[in-house]
C-alpha cells in the first residue's frame, strides 16, 4: 500500500491492539480465574490447582466429556470418509449445477437452530429413540460440509493427469486412490478431519435439541451451559480452560496442515 | 478417465448426498409442511391445513419480537462492521509476512466454544466482575453497575462472537486492493480521506456486505446470547423458536417462525448478491481505467 505517515502508522498499530485486546482479555481473564484459589469466582486470591482437581471427581462432567468425545470422534470419521469421497466427485465431474453446490454449502449457512428443530421434528415424526445416535447422526450433516470444502480447496491444484497415467500403466481404481490421488490429498483430509472433531466437540444447540432427555446423552457443552445458567463458579472457568486448549491445539494443527498444502 | 468419470464421480458422492437428502433435505422440508399444520389440544398436530401460523408470526407481539430482533442484530452487524474493518484495514496495512499470523489469531478466537466466548462476558460483565473491580480500583465505591442482563451486554457478547468474521471477510478485498488506484487518487489532488470514501470503501463494499450478513444472520437467529447475556429478558426470534419446541409445545407456530428465519436470510443473501454484483461492476471499471 501508499507510504504512510508515521502517525496514520501509530494509529494503524493503535486500532490492532485495541483489537486484540478486544479479542482476548474476556478469554485471558477467565484463563487466569480458573487458577484461582478462592471460591470466589471473580477475586484473586492465590494460585491453586485445586478447581481442576475438583472437575476430576466430578462425574456428570466426565461422562459429559466421554460422550462429546464418542459422538465427536464417530462423527469425524463418517464425515471425513463421505466428505472425502464427496470433494473428489464433485471435483473430477467438474460441471455441477448450482443446487448441487447449494446443498452442500447449505449445512455451513442454515441457522444452528432451523437444522436443529427440523431435526428434532424428523426424529420424532419417525419415532426415533433420541440419544447419541441421534446428535452423530445431526453432527455428520455439517462435519460433511466442512470436510468436503477443505478438501475440495486442496484438489482445485490438483494434477488430473497423474491419476490418468496410474490409470493407464495398469493400476486399479482403489490402487490409484491408495498410492496417488491420497497421498497429494491426505493433508487436506486430516485438516478437515481436525475442523470436524472441533466444530463437534464445540457444537450446543443441535446436540441440546437431538440428544433427548435423559441425563446419559449430555454432551459437554449441554453440561457447560446448565452449569452456566446456575452462575458463574471456578469449575466451570477450569472446564473452560481445558476445553478451549483442546480446540485450539487441534485447530493450530488444521492450520499448520493446510498451510503445508498452499505453500506447495 | 473423461469417459468414465461421470458414473464414478456419482458413486463417490452417493453416500454424502443420501446422508444431507436424508437429514437435511427432508427434515427441513418437514418443517416447511409442519407450519401449514394446526396445533393439536394437547400439545400435538393436527393434520389440517391452515395459514394461522404465518398469521401469528405478524401478530404485534411477535411482530414486535421480530423488530427487537432486528434492531439488535442490527445494531451488532453495525458496530462489528466498523471495529472488523478498521481491523482488517490495518492487518493488510502491516508488513506482509506479519498479516497471515495477525489473521489466524484474529479468528482463532472463533473456532473456539461459543458458549465459553459468551460466558467469559458473565465473568467481565458481572456486579462482581472485572469491570467493577478496575472502578474500584480507580476509585469508585458506589454501586457496582448492573451491566450483564441488559441489551447492551447482548450486543457486546453478538459483536464479540461475531467479530474474526468480518475482519476475515474485509481483509480479502482490502488486501486484494491495487495500491497504484488509492497512489493514483492522491496525485490527483484527493484527500486521504476522500481516497478512502470515493476509492477504497467502495471497491472493499463486497467484503463488508458478506462480513455483515453473517453477523445479522447469525445474531437475529440467535438464543444463546440472549438468554445468557440478557438474562431471559431480551426475546429474539432464536428464543422463540425455542420456547415453541421445548416449553409450549406448538410445533406449528415454531416451524412457521424458522420459516420466517429462512426467508429473512434468503432476503439478506440476495441483498449481499446485489451488493457485491454492482461493486463487481466498479471493480471491472477501475480495472478498465486503469489499463486505459
Amino acid at each position: 500500500m501508499a507510504e504512510r505517515s508515521p502517525a496514520t502508522r501509530r494509529t494503524l498499530w493503535l486500532v490492532l491492539s485495541l483489537v486484540f485486546a478486544f479479542l482476548y482479555i474476556p478469554i485471558a481473564v477467565l484463563v487466569a480465574l480458573s487458577f484461582n484459589q478462592g471460591g470466589l469466582p471473580t477475586v484473586w486470591s492465590g494460585f491453586s490447582l485445586k478447581w481442576y482437581a475438583s472437575l476430576a471427581g466430578n462425574a456428570a462432567i466426565l461422562s459429559a466429556a466421554l460422550n462429546t468425545l464418542i459422538v465427536a470422534l464417530v462423527s469425524t470419521a463418517i464425515a471425513t470418509l463421505f466428505g472425502t469421497l464427496l470433494a473428489i466427485g464433485v471435483e473430477i465431474r467438474r460441471q455441477y449445477g448450482s443446487g448441487l453446490e447449494a446443498l452442500i454449502f447449505a449445512p455451513m449457512i442454515i441457522p444452528d437452530i432451523v437444522l436443529a428443530i427440523a431435526l428434532l421434528s424428523f426424529f420424532s415424526l419417525l419415532d426415533f429413540t433420541l440419544g447419541l445416535h441421534t446428535i452423530i447422526l445431526a453432527h455428520v450433516v455439517f462435519n460433511l460440509a466442512f470436510v468436503c470444502s477443505v478438501v475440495r480447496a486442496r484438489l482445485k491444484s490438483f494434477d488430473w493427469s497423474i491419476v490418468e497415467a496410474s490409470a493407464d500403466l495398469g493400476a486399479s481404481a482403489i490402487t490409484t486412490f491408495r498410492r496417488v490421488t491420497l497421498p497429494v490429498i491426505l493433508p487436506a483430509v486430516v485438516a478437515g478431519a481436525l475442523l470436524a472433531f472441533t466444530l463437534s466437540v464445540d457444537e450446543f444447540i443441535i446436540a441440546f435439541f437431538t440428544s433427548g432427555a435423559g441425563r446419559a446423552s449430555t454432551t459437554l457443552p449441554m453440561q457447560i451451559y446448565s452449569m452456566i445458567r446456575f452462575g458463574i463458579t471456578p469449575e466451570i472457568n477450569a472446564l473452560a480452560t481445558i476445553v478451549m486448549a483442546v480446540s485450539i491445539t487441534a485447530l493450530t494443527l488444521s492450520q499448520r496442515l493446510n498451510r503445508g498444502v498452499i505453500g506447495q | 478417465m473423461k469417459s468414465y468419470a461421470p458414473s464414478r464421480s456419482s458413486l463417490l458422492m452417493a453416500p454424502a448426498l443420501a446422508w444431507l437428502t436424508a437429514l437435511m433435505v427432508v427434515p427441513c422440508a418437514l418443517v416447511l409442511a409442519l407450519a401449514f399444520f394446526r396445533r393439536g389440544i394437547y400439545g400435538g398436530i393436527e393434520y389440517t391445513f391452515t395459514l394461522e401460523n404465518f398469521g401469528l408470526v405478524f401478530d404485534p407481539l411477535y411482530a414486535g419480537i421480530f423488530l427487537n430482533s432486528a434492531r439488535i442484530a442490527g445494531t451488532a452487524t453495525l458496530i462489528a462492521v466498523v471495529i472488523g474493518y478498521a481491523a482488517a484495514y490495518a492487518i493488510a496495512a502491516a508488513p506482509r509476512r506479519l498479516q497471515p499470523v495477525f489473521l489466524f489469531f484474529a479468528v482463532l478466537p472463533f473456532w473456539s466454544n461459543y458458549l465459553i466466548r459468551t460466558y467469559a462476558w458473565i465473568v467481565l460483565l458481572n456486579r462482581e466482575g472485572l469491570i467493577t473491580q478496575l472502578l474500584r480500583w480507580f476509585g469508585y465505591t458506589g454501586e457496582p453497575p448492573s451491566m450483564l442482563y441488559t441489551e447492551g451486554a447482548v450486543i457486546a457478547g453478538l459483536v464479540y462472537n461475531y467479530l474474526p468474521f468480518v475482519i476475515l471477510a474485509c481483509y480479502a478485498p482490502l488486501s486484494r486492493l491495487n495500491p497504484e488506484l488509492a497512489e493514483a487518487s492522491r496525485d490527483l489532488g484527493a484527500s486521504a480521506m476522500t481516497t478512502f470514501r470515493r476509492v477504497i470503501l467502495p471497491l472493499t463494499v463486497p467484503g463488508i456486505a458478506a462480513g455483515a450478513v453473517f453477523v445479522f444472520v447469525l445474531s437475529i437467529g440467535n438464543f444463546v446470547t440472549p438468554a445468557l447475556l440478557g438474562g431471559g429478558r431480551f426475546q429474539m426470534i432464536g428464543n422463540l423458536v425455542y420456547d415453541q419446541f421445548l416449553t409450549a409445545n406448538d410445533w406449528p407456530f415454531g416451524a412457521a417462525l424458522a420459516m420466517a428465519l429462512i426467508a429473512i436470510m434468503l432476503l439478506v443473501l440476495t441483498a449481499q448478491a446485489l451488493a457485491a454484483d454492482r461493486a463487481a461492476g466498479r471493480i471491472a471499471e477501475a480495472k478498465g481505467g486503469a489499463d486505459g
